[in-house]
């Protein structure tokens, strides 16, 4: 009898797994729209970094166009995205510009998301643009947050409101954190090697620092977590990337 | 009749003999006995376990892996912390550091933490059912188990259970026990961290006792109507009062409020000249209000601080004659204020005062129709602020601070499910309740008395984080574990000295000795710093060291003596018990500043970050070195060369931990950079 329950239980369980995996948003009642959509594209709002669960700090924005590119109102956006990605509103119309703006809530796990958002085309053909988001670990988000005290000042070339970037006044010019063209070539004991005891440990410039003495040895860490996170293009091909199959 | 007999052939069938019998309940017993390992072959781990091999089948270290595989039920199992937690049965690669990059739960390895896994073991941090053995009863609220698992976004209120201080991991948590701190939410609700001190309010709500000399009622009226309306930022929350009851309020404001004593007649408001209207955004800006205040421009984005109140409609707010006698001395009117006494003149008062008063928006007060006050109005008025705790946060005459008016919160991230009362539709969490509660308070009955506060989501995630942090862990863990807490400083500076620290509020941007604010550098060993020349002209004139820093010092217009005061008791009380103020001595010696230079530029390369030559170096992080000669203390350069975090914890300056020789002759070339000669 147990036995039963718990087989039943099992292939429940299996059955709930599998199908959660693929969790598709109910299709929402469809206007005609003005003109038929042939495009839907990504206005802003891609290539996003946050946290695991947490909202994207900025909305994102998708446009529909018809086949002369012009934007079409009245289309349909629905979307599809890994177990635990929330969109909010879960579908919607696009607006008189065409366009359709949603907040995205990633899932638990850290790493890259895809997230997709389609529209019925001609012929009831779907058309889907997919938008790449991030999602940081305590590891990584530990390491932004020792990027954004340490090493942003000049490894961001970016001024903000609360800091001025130094990267212009350095000879060397110091790499962007997210530039995978280059830092994915360089191994992890060589970026442990640089922030531990500065440029001249890999024969580059005195101008960075060693950390050794200043960070431990877990937050030296961290900051290689991050660097491997947000590196564009991504650091290893066979990292997972959570999208619905 | 004849399923008696059935029954009786069938019992002789298999027991009419003992040789049939013993073949029957060798039968039975064969069952029975793969009943066991058959009910395993089903358990959800076991299938979890399959799947893992599956997955690492075809990996180069498929053998490893499978080799330290530890198949059935697995448990974590730590006495002392009352822990028992089976989590690694379907999660069995949470220590296979060499799978990152998988992606498929639950084979996925534990990311790096700053405890091992198995120090606290899973259901401390992640919550849910340690014991648990079925993914459905381990993760999710049931009818016996109503623990779920923690979602992600609320993952850092378990650093909190034990952790009190700011920890670099935790901006979340960090934000969330800040905001408890700067929304007030502690006037009302008591709270009491792990490690036993008891959280303060920062904001610090103005006193209403003499509000009357300050606005005006139909001010008042509009704003307890909407705070949020007339400044964006403001931390006090909405009551959603009807207009009878802020009719009510805020004739009672102004009953009660009692005027100054010393008010000088009131100064004519002042149209000012084109040229005074310049005069005065300067001075507003020479004087770095802004390091405090916001003020929004054209594009409506806030430009400032926000130590101090937003003044973007200041002149809608305050009465002319107030701001005057406020910028003259804000501790006349508000004793513990955190805004400095600025010596200005008088000229320089009407200029900030003209400023101020022209930044108005004559929006916010239109629809502010309110006839006189009746006394049975401020008797209302009286009974409303009474009701709604306005003197909570607020002194005002003749109401008394009630104590314990809201629930004690200390424990309310351990609150049993079985306590809450839950909307109807929403989801039977700690999380999602506590969340309702903010985001929404009133939804839980219109007679609530908390109001709606005006916070972004990300920011009620913090809150959560912060709140659910807030269980009883820390105090059932044995002692070795316990986590230090940072005892509260009530550090005040004594004498006259002390009398001028405070009238200026040194301690609403410097810290001195675990007293104070962080936006400035930590004062506590000024003494040994610097020199006495270069403090008493930076008193005059405080030129900012960090050319790339937005927020400044500023110019107080001291005397003199005000002057040679601050700067005598700066160097006999902040000196550090390190070292000798004057131990080291540095000669002009050529050969040692030679070797400095090539340290600084060479080895070092210094220059990334500092400037000693204007001309040629570019650096803008750390303070401008050009001068450095004759401000700092050659025994601190050299100890800060060695050390910097140990004379002053948490600077951005790397620690080099650099050799005494090194230290010596990069001092002689500091020491050397006099600056310009006048």
């Amino acid at each position: 009898m147990r036995a039963a329950s718990s087989l039943t239980l099992a292939i429940l369980g299996a059955l709930t797994l599998s199908d959660s995996c693929s969790r598709r948003v109910a299709e929402p009642v469809t206007k005609p729209p003005a003109a038929t959509p042939a495009a839907i594209v990504e206005v802003s709002g891609g290539k996003q970094i946050s946290t695991i669960g947490t909202p994207l700090d900025q909305p994102v924005v998708v446009q529909v166009n018809n086949s002369q590119g012009a934007p079409v109102a009245g289309a349909s956006v629905r979307f599809r995205g890994a177990n635990g990605v929330i969109f909010q509103p879960p579908s919607g119309v696009t607006g008189s510009d065409g366009q359709f703006t949603f907040a995205v809530t990633l899932g638990s796990l850290a790493g890259r998301y895809q997230i997709a958002a389609s529209t019925t085309g001609a012929g009831g053909k779907t058309v889907e643009v997919r938008i790449a988001e991030l999602a940081l670990g305590f590891e990584d988000s530990m390491g932004r947050q020792l990027n954004d005290t340490y090493c942003a000042r000049c490894h961001d070339s970016e001024s903000t409101a609360e800091r001025v970037s130094n990267h212009d006044n350095l000879i060397a010019k110091p790499h962007s954190f997210d530039d995978g063209a280059f830092l994915n070539k360089v191994s992890d004991s060589d970026l442990l090697a640089i922030i531990s005891h500065g440029g001249p440990a890999l024969g580059k410039s005195a101008e960075m620092p060693p950390y050794e003495h200043t960070l431990n040895k877990s937050g030296i860490a961290a900051l290689v977590a991050y660097i491997r996170a947000i590196a564009d293009p991504p650091f290893q091909s066979r990292e997972a990337v959570y999208a619905q199959r | 009749m004849a399923t008696p007999n059935r029954l009786a052939s069938l019992w002789r069938r298999l027991f009419g003999d003992s040789a049939r019998a013993f073949g029957t309940l060798g039968l039975v017993l064969l069952v029975l006995l793969a009943i066991v390992p058959a009910r395993d072959h089903f358990r959800e781990w076991y299938r979890y376990q399959k799947g893992y091999l599956r997955l690492i089948r075809g990996r180069d270290d498929a053998v490893t892996l499978q080799r330290r595989l530890q198949s059935g039920v697995q448990q974590t199992w730590i006495p002392e912390l009352n822990v028992v937690d089976r989590c690694s049965s379907c999660h069995v690669a949470m220590k296979e550091t060499g799978l990152r990059g998988v992606g498929t739960e639950p084979y996925r390895p534990h990311p790096q933490i700053p405890h091992t896994l198995d120090q606290f073991g899973c259901v401390m941090c992640h919550r849910g059912q340690g014991v648990a053995t079925s993914v459905e009863e381990a993760h999710r609220s049931t009818k016996a188990w109503e623990q779920p698992i923690l979602p992600a976004r609320y993952f850092e209120s378990s650093c909190g259970q034990c952790h009190t201080d700011q920890l670099i991991g935790t901006p979340r948590l960090n934000a969330g026990r800040t905001m408890l701190s700067r929304y007030g939410c502690v006037h009302c609700h008591s709270l009491t961290l792990p490690d036993g001190s008891k959280l303060a309010p920062t904001d610090d709500p103005p006193s209403l006792a003499r509000v009357g000399d300050k606005t005006t009622r139909e001010w008042i009226y509009a704003w307890i109507k909407n705070p949020q309306a007339y400044s964006g930022t403001a931390t006090m929350p909405n009551f959603q009062l009807s207009d009878a009851d802020a009719r009510d309020i805020s004739a009672f404001v102004v009953a009660q409020s009692t005027p100054l004593a010393a008010t000088p007649a009131p100064p004519a408001s002042t149209a000012l000249s084109d040229a005074d209207a310049q005069a005065g955004t300067s001075l507003y800006g020479e004087s770095f209000c802004a390091s405090c205040h916001a003020v929004q421009n054209a594009a409506g984005l806030l430009v400032g601080g926000d130590v101090g109140p937003e003044l973007t409609r200041i002149g809608t707010k305050a009465k002319p004659e107030w701001i005057r006698e406020w910028v003259r001395n804000p501790k006349a009117y508000d004793p513990g204020t955190k805004m400095p006494h600025y010596r200005f003149d008088e000229k320089q008062l009407s200029l900030i005062q003209g400023f101020l008063e022209s930044k108005t928006d004559s929006d916010f007060m239109t629809n502010v129709h309110i006839e006189p006050a009746t006394a049975q109005q401020i008797a209302h008025g009286k009974l409303l602020a009474t009701e709604m705790g306005c003197a909570i946060c607020h002194e005002i005459n003749g109401l008394r601070k009630s104590e314990d008016f809201a629930p004690d919160l200390t424990l309310v991230g351990a609150r049993p499910l079985e306590k809450i009362v839950f909307l109807p539709g929403m989801q039977r969490s700690l999380p999602a309740y506590i969340e309702a509660k903010i985001k929404q308070p009133r939804s839980f009955g219109s007679a609530l008395k908390m109001p709606q506060f005006t916070i972004a989501t990300s920011q009620v995630d913090d809150l959560v984080t912060a709140l659910l942090a807030q269980t009883d862990r820390a105090s059932t863990l044995p002692a070795r574990l316990h986590v230090a807490g940072h005892p509260q400083s009530s550090y005040e500076p004594a004498g006259s000295a002390g009398r001028l620290m405070q009238d200026l509020n040194c301690f609403s941007c410097h810290s001195i000795n675990g007293h104070g604010g962080d936006m400035a550098p930590d004062l506590s060993w000024e003494g040994t710093a610097v020199q006495r020349d270069w403090l008493l002209k930076f008193f005059k004139n405080p030129n900012t060291l960090r050319p790339a820093l937005i927020r400044r010092m500023p110019k107080f217009n001291l005397t003199d003596q005000e002057t040679n005061t601050l700067t005598d008791y700066i160097l006999t009380a902040y000196q550090t018990p390190a070292f000798e103020r004057d131990s080291i001595k540095t000669a002009a010696d050529s050969g040692a500043i030679e070797e400095g230079r090539q340290l600084f530029y060479s080895k070092y390369a210094c220059q990334a970050c500092h400037i000693v030559d204007a001309q040629k170096d570019k650096g803008y992080i750390g303070p401008t070195l050009t001068d450095v000669g004759s401000r700092l203390n050659a025994a601190w350069v050299f100890e800060w060369l060695k050390g910097p975090q140990s004379l002053r914890p948490g600077t951005l300056e790397p620690d080099w931990k650099m050799d005494d020789a090194d230290s010596r002759s990069l001092t002689a070339f500091l020491m050397a950079q006099k600056g310009s000669k006048k």
